[in-house]
């Protein structure tokens, strides 16, 4: 992630601003191996090392919690410049700073433990 | 990527305060290992495999970056201005940083996933929701990029 420099402000800004294909290259390689590496495991019944049959168990339908999350998701997104594993991936880099966002990203989930019953799905 | 947030959080007793908290995190262990693996992968990558940090993106978003203020745009990984060790003591900066951190861990979950969880896996799955909450990350982007940065910077 450090090296795709996916973890990088300036490139998640580029990306939102459609100046580059770089974010979309990252994005769009990993989605082209992944959908090859499902439609294997599927096919074929691979077994994980443990040897148990691999399951993917799909996320539960539904249209608010995705399209509401996905747009409050976004907004951080854009505004600290770094999903969720980034955040890590600076902080071993030396990023101080991205300890803030951690303690945030932390308390925006405790939020949203407290709210859960009561925001539409 | 974002499930070790709930784990987390669990684990500093936030299943005393809410439901959604009250799960067996030893089955989620998985998740913990993943942030280690991600904060050594920083470490190397930032250290032992980067000679220099400047992120060569397009000429015309830097010059929009540095009409915005972001005079770092074009020559350091993370523009200076947010982040680094003396923004730390500029209020404007934390609170961004902080208010971006809430958004980010807020939305991450209340969509059960992130950038990892339905860009990539998700898409790769071929799931519906994962595309409404891919949908929904670019309207957010889009609205913070271009109609709020103007504001908030």
């Amino acid at each position: 992630m450090y090296k795709s420099e996916a973890a990088s402000w300036f490139r998640i800004y580029e990306m939102f601003q459609f100046q580059s294909f770089h974010m979309y290259g990252i994005i769009g390689s990993a989605l082209i191996l992944g959908i090859i590496g499902v439609q294997l495991i599927k096919r074929n019944k691979l077994k994980s090392f443990f040897g148990e049959p691999i399951q993917i168990i799909p996320k539960e339908k539904g249209i608010w919690q995705y399209l509401y999350g996905g747009i409050i998701f976004g907004l951080g997104w854009a505004l600290a410049g770094a999903c969720p594993g980034p955040i890590y991936t600076l902080i071993g880099a030396g990023y101080v700073s991205l300890l803030v966002v951690l303690a945030g990203a932390l308390l925006g989930t405790f939020i949203y433990g407290l709210l859960q019953n009561k925001l539409p799905h | 990527m974002s499930s070790n947030l709930r784990t987390i959080c669990t684990l500093c007793w936030a299943d005393k305060k809410a439901d959604y908290f009250d799960f067996n995190w030893k089955s989620q262990r998985w998740n913990l290992v993943v942030v280690f693996g991600a904060v050594i992968g920083g470490f190397i990558g930032a250290h032992l495999l980067s000679n220099g940090s400047s992120v060569a993106i397009n000429p015309d978003t830097i010059s929009n970056l540095r009409n915005l203020g972001f005079q770092s745009a074009g020559e350091s990984y993370l523009p200076d201005e947010l982040f680094s060790f003396d923004a730390l003591s500029d209020i404007k900066s934390l609170v961004i940083l902080l208010i971006g951190g809430v958004l980010i861990g807020f939305g991450a979950r209340y969509a059960a996933g992130c950038t990892s969880g339905h860009a990539i896996s998700g898409l790769s799955n071929l799931q519906l929701p994962s595309l409404i909450a891919v949908i929904g990350f670019f309207i957010g982007g889009l609205f913070m990029v271009h109609l709020l940065f103007p504001l908030i910077f």
